[in-house]
């Protein structure tokens, strides 16, 4: 199975994200530069946290207009797994290929620590091989976390089960009903908060973010590989 | 040419948490009248003229990339101004 790794201008966690896929799932990844035009060689696709574009006007916005945002909504639009995290999350939500934005931290402070997930929804490419409730520890770092989406929107989310990760213990930027990460209607999109790719190893101090990306691949092995 | 102003602001129902936080300091300061501070962003094009509509055209690009509708409000001003 073929990983890419989307970079932006501003892009940081491109090298955690790789290091996750390559050294600790043991898949095929691969940069792809923004500018790129095609992700046909591609069976998922990643967006990393970051800063694209200095986060200037607001987290994603720039973002959203550059060139491979066209083969993102392609391979969305064919089903291909797409995940974002932190800023690519922002980057989802601007784009319009998640519902609801982004605000400041209530706090207004940038924040940086581990925090405890619950996994809502464990029928998805992306949490089957998790619990269903099971509480997960992953790191958190950004400063535009508190999702927001209306009313209506919201009951929609919760309708669909799109809602895949709630904070558990306590809720860091004041998001909407402690939604940590959610998913499109059809289930191939997810865009998430916290860094599953910066918890993948004991060493970093969780390994709680590697069935994250597992999952993806049993979904991707179970949908391509024929077994004899 | 013309010169245009664009504010944006958070929605009314968005909770505003840098404009809490300025209320706040504000009050700390003894300025207990003001009830409520809200923070946005100002920008200032300088747009040539064109066949396009001015407004239309104004209006096109707060919705595509200057205000996030789901949660700002935008409002301009279009001034037209005269190149010496």
């Amino acid at each position: 199975m073929k990983f890419a790794v989307i970079v932006f201008p501003g892009s940081n966690c491109d090298v955690d994200m790789y290091h996750a896929i390559k050294d600790e799932l043991g898949e095929e990844v691969e940069y792809v530069w923004h500018t790129a035009d095609s992700l046909d060689a591609f069976d998922a696709i990643l967006l990393p946290g970051g800063f694209s574009y200095g986060d200037y006007l607001r987290s994603g916005a720039i973002a959203r207009f550059s060139n491979v945002m066209k083969a993102i909504q392609k391979a969305a639009g064919e089903g291909k797994p797409i995940l974002g995290v932190c800023n690519g999350f922002q980057i989802l939500l601007e784009a319009g290929l998640l519902p609801g934005a982004m605000r400041r931290n209530n706090s207004l402070k940038f924040i940086c620590r581990p925090v405890t997930l619950s996994v809502e929804n464990n029928e998805t490419m992306f949490t089957s091989l998790y619990e269903q409730g099971e509480v997960l520890t992953i790191p958190i770092a950004h400063g535009e976390g508190n999702y927001y989406c209306d009313e209506e929107t919201l009951q929609k989310l919760v309708d669909n089960r799109q809602i895949i990760f709630r904070y558990h213990d306590e809720n860091p930027n004041g998001s909407l009903e402690n939604i940590a990460g959610i998913m499109n209607e059809n289930g191939n999109v997810l865009g998430m908060m916290p860094h599953p790719e910066r918890a993948v190893d004991a060493l970093l101090g969780s390994a709680d973010g590697l069935k994250l990306f597992q999952s993806i691949v049993k979904y991707w092995r179970v949908k391509h590989v024929v077994t004899s | 040419m013309y010169k245009v102003k664009v504010y944006v602001t958070l929605r009314e129902n968005v909770l505003d948490p840098q404009g809490t936080a300025v209320k706040g300091a504000l009050h700390s300061l003894s300025y207990c009248e003001v009830q409520d501070v809200r923070i946005g962003k100002f920008m200032e094009l300088v747009i040539e003229k064109s066949e396009r509509d001015i407004e239309e055209l104004v209006r096109e690009m707060c919705e595509k990339l200057l205000a996030n509708t789901v949660i700002e409000d935008y409002r301009y001003d279009i001034e037209e101004v005269v190149v010496q």
